[in-house]
C-alpha cells in the first residue's frame, strides 16, 4: 500500500507516470477556454448592451457598459411596455414550462414503467408508435394540431400549448430504458408473493429508484417547453398569453419600425436568460445525463 | 451468466391484468390525440384541395385531388430550394457541432487540464438560452449598426465583414445552431466518457500511447453509441430548423419567407391560408426525416450496437 503516501488521488484514479508535481496541459486548457469565450461572449455582450439606452445602443462601442441611466431606463420602460405585458410573458413561460414538464414527467414515467415491467398484448405496437413519434419532427405536427385545436375551440387558450407539450415520445422512451435498469424485478416479485397490489408496488417499489431519472427528465422537458417557439406562436394570438419567446419575437418585429424598442428587446433578452442560467447552475448536480448518452443499459 | 439468463427466461414477466393499460392510458390518449390523429389528418388534408366549381357561379368546394398537391409542392422551386438549403445547413451544422462537442468532451476528459469546470459550464450555458433568444442575440451581433465584431474589425482597420450578406447568411444562421447545440452534446459525450472505467486506458498508457492516441483510438470507439445517438438527434433537429432563420428574417432581406421548408409550410398555412399545400409539404418533410433517420440508424446500428445483440 505504498500508494497511500502519494499525492491525494484525482477524482478518477488513474496511474500517473511522473511522480513530480503534475504540469498543466496548456494546449487543451487554452482550447477549452476559447470554446468558453465563444459560448459566453454573446451573453456577456447582452449584459453590457442592456446598460445602454436607445440612443447609445447604436452609437457607443459595444463591449463597454454605459452608466448614463440606460439600465434603469430599459428596465422601467420594459416593465411599463403595454401595461407590464413583459412580466405576464415571464409568468406564462413559467406556467407552460412548469406545469407542462411536471405533467409530462408523470405521464412518461407511468408509461415507461408499464412498458418496462409488464408483458401485455400490444406492448410492441405501442412502443413502435412511440419510437416513430421520436423520429417525426414535432414541428410538422404543429399545423394539424392547430386545426385540431380549432375544432375543439381551444385555440388561443393555455391548453392549446400545454396539452401537446405533455406528450413526449422521447421522454417515454428514456423512462422505459431507465425503469428497466433501476427497478428491481426481484423486489417486485417478492412484493407480489407478499400479496401487495400492483399499484401499491408501482408506488412503493417502482417509483423511488426512478426519481433521479425523473428529475433529469423534468429538466430536459422544462427547457424544451421554455424554449419552444413555434407551437405557442401558432396557437396563441392574444399577447397576454404569449410565453417570453413569442413575446420578444413580436417585440423585435415591431422594432423594425420603431428602433427605440431595440434597447428594450435587449433588456428583455437579458432578463429572460438569467432565470434559466440560475436554474442550471443550481440544478446541474442533479443531472443524470448518462440516461441520454446511453450509459444506462436497458 | 448462462444460468442467470436461463432463470430469467423461465420466469415470465408479469402480465398484471389491466394494470399496464391503466398506467399507459394517459400516454396513449395523448399520443392518439396529438400524434396519430394529426398525422392522419395531415395526410387526409394533403389529398384534398379547395377548387372553384359550378362554372359562372364560382362556388368554392373542397374536393379530393389525389397527389396533385404533392406534385405542385415538389415542383415548387421555392420549396425545393428550401429543402436543398436545409440539407446544406445540416451538412454545416451537424459535423461542426458534433466535432466541437466531441473535441471539448475529450479535452475535458484529459488529465491535468485547468479551469475545466469553468469551461464546461461556460460551453454548456447556451443550452439554457432559447433558440429565439439565441437568434436575437446573434442577430444583434450581426447587425451592421450594433455589431461589436464589426466595431472590432474597424478598430484594427480591416474591412468589416457583412454577416447578413447573401453569401454569408447561411453560415451565420448555422453558427447560431452550432452555438446553441454544442454544450448539450458536449455534456452528453463527456458523461459517456466518465462512465468508462479508467483501467480501460491503462494498457494503452503502458504501451506508451500519448493522450491524443488514447483519445482517438480508445475513447472515441468506446463512446461510439453515444456519438451516434447525439448525431441522430442533431440530424432530426436540423431537419426541423425554423426558429433561427425566422427570427433573423426581420433583420435582413437575405432570408426569404421560404428560406427553409418549415417557413414555407408556415406561410402556406397561416399567411396564404392554403392548408392543403402546407399539409402536403409537411408530409414530404416528415417522410424525408423518417427515411433519413431510419436509413442512418440501420446503417449504423450493427456497427454501434452490434455488441449488445
Amino acid at each position: 500500500m505504498t500508494t497511500l503516501t502519494a499525492r491525494p488521488a484525482p477524482a478518477r484514479a488513474r496511474p500517473t507516470h511522473r511522480p513530480e508535481r503534475p504540469r498543466t496541459r496548456w494546449v487543451p486548457t487554452a482550447l477549452l477556454l476559447l470554446g468558453a469565450v465563444y459560448c459566453l461572449a454573446p451573453v456577456v455582450w447582452v449584459a453590457i448592451a442592456a446598460t445602454k439606452g436607445p440612443s447609445e445602443l447604436f452609437s457607443t462601442f459595444s463591449f463597454w457598459p454605459s452608466f448614463h441611466g440606460g439600465f434603469q431606463y430599459n428596465v422601467s420602460h420594459l416593465l411599463d411596455f403595454r401595461d407590464g405585458v413583459f412580466l405576464k410573458w415571464a409568468l406564462n413561460s413559467l406556467l407552460y414550462a412548469g406545469v407542462g414538464s411536471v405533467l409530462s414527467v408523470a405521464v412518461s414515467t407511468l408509461a415507461g414503467y408499464a412498458l418496462a415491467k409488464y408483458d401485455f398484448v400490444g406492448r410492441e405496437l405501442i412502443f413502435m408508435t412511440i419510437l416513430a413519434g421520436v423520429l417525426v419532427p414535432q414541428i410538422t405536427l404543429a399545423v394539424p394540431q392547430y386545426l385540431l385545436m380549432s375544432e375543439l375551440n381551444l385555440v388561443n387558450s393555455y391548453w392549446s400549448v400545454l396539452l401537446p407539450s405533455i406528450i413526449s415520445p422521447y421522454g417515454i422512451y428514456l423512462s422505459r430504458i431507465y425503469a428497466a435498469s433501476v427497478v428491481s424485478d426481484d423486489m417486485l416479485e417478492a412484493g407480489r408473493i407478499d400479496g401487495a397490489g400492483e399499484y401499491r408496488l408501482a408506488w412503493k417499489v417502482g417509483l423511488p429508484p426512478m426519481i433521479p431519472g425523473m428529475v433529469t427528465l423534468l429538466l430536459l422537458q422544462f427547457v424544451a417547453i421554455w424554449n419552444n417557439f413555434l407551437l405557442p406562436y401558432i396557437m396563441i394570438s392574444d399577447d397576454s398569453r404569449f410565453p417570453m419567446t413569442v413575446g420578444l419575437f413580436t417585440m423585435l418585429n415591431q422594432g423594425a419600425s420603431q428602433p427605440a424598442l431595440y434597447s428594450l428587446v435587449v433588456m428583455g433578452v437579458f432578463l429572460s436568460v438569467l432565470p434559466l442560467i440560475a436554474l442550471f447552475l443550481f440544478l446541474q448536480r442533479y443531472w443524470r445525463l448518462d440516461l441520454v448518452s446511453g450509459g444506462v443499459k436497458g | 451468466m448462462v444460468a442467470a439468463a436461463a432463470v430469467r427466461r423461465r420466469r415470465p414477466r408479469r402480465r398484471g391484468g389491466p394494470t399496464p393499460y391503466v398506467l399507459l392510458a394517459p400516454a396513449i390518449v395523448l399520443l392518439v390525440l396529438f400524434l396519430l390523429v394529426p398525422i392522419g389528418y395531415t395526410v387526409w388534408l394533403s389529398l384534398r384541395a379547395s377548387r372553384v366549381t359550378g362554372g359562372g357561379l364560382g362556388i368554392r368546394k373542397e374536393m379530393f385531388v389525389g397527389l396533385e398537391n404533392y406534385t405542385s409542392v415538389l415542383t415548387d422551386s421555392a420549396y425545393v430550394d428550401g429543402l436543398l438549403r436545409m440539407l446544406l445547413y445540416g451538412l454545416i451544422v451537424v459535423p461542426s457541432m458534433l466535432g466541437l462537442a466531441l473535441l471539448f468532451a475529450l479535452l475535458l476528459d484529459t488529465p491535468r487540464v485547468r479551469f475545466g469546470a469553468f469551461s464546461r459550464i461556460g460551453i454548456f450555458l447556451p443550452y439554457a438560452v432559447p433558440g429565439v433568444i439565441a437568434s436575437l442575440l446573434w442577430g444583434f451581433l450581426y447587425l451592421p449598426n450594433v455589431s461589436p465584431i464589426r466595431d472590432a474589425f474597424e478598430a484594427v482597420g480591416l474591412p468589416a465583414p457583412d454577416f447578413l450578406a447573401a453569401g454569408s447568411v447561411l453560415f451565420s444562421v448555422a453558427n447560431v445552431g452550432v452555438w446553441g447545440g454544442v454544450g448539450f452534446n458536449m455534456i452528453v459525450l463527456f458523461t459517456a466518457l466518465r462512465g468508462v472505467p479508467g483501467e480501460m486506458y491503462d494498457a494503452a498508457r503502458i504501451d506508451g500511447a500519448n493522450e491524443v492516441q488514447i483519445a482517438l483510438r480508445v475513447k472515441v470507439p468506446l463512446i461510439m453509441p453515444a456519438i451516434i445517438m447525439t448525431g441522430i438527434f442533431a440530424m432530426i433537429s436540423t431537419l426541423q430548423v425554423y426558429t433561427e432563420p425566422a427570427t433573423l428574417q426581420p433583420l435582413t432581406d437575405t432570408v426569404s419567407q421560404t428560406w427553409v421548408p418549415l417557413m414555407t409550410i408556415y406561410r402556406d398555412a397561416f399567411v396564404n391560408a392554403d392548408i392543403h399545400s402546407a399539409a402536403a409539404a409537411s408530409v414530404v418533410l416528415a417522410l424525408g426525416t423518417l427515411v433519413v433517420s431510419v436509413a442512418v440508424l440501420t446503417l449504423l446500428q450493427r456497427r454501434a450496437f452490434g455488441r449488445d445483440r
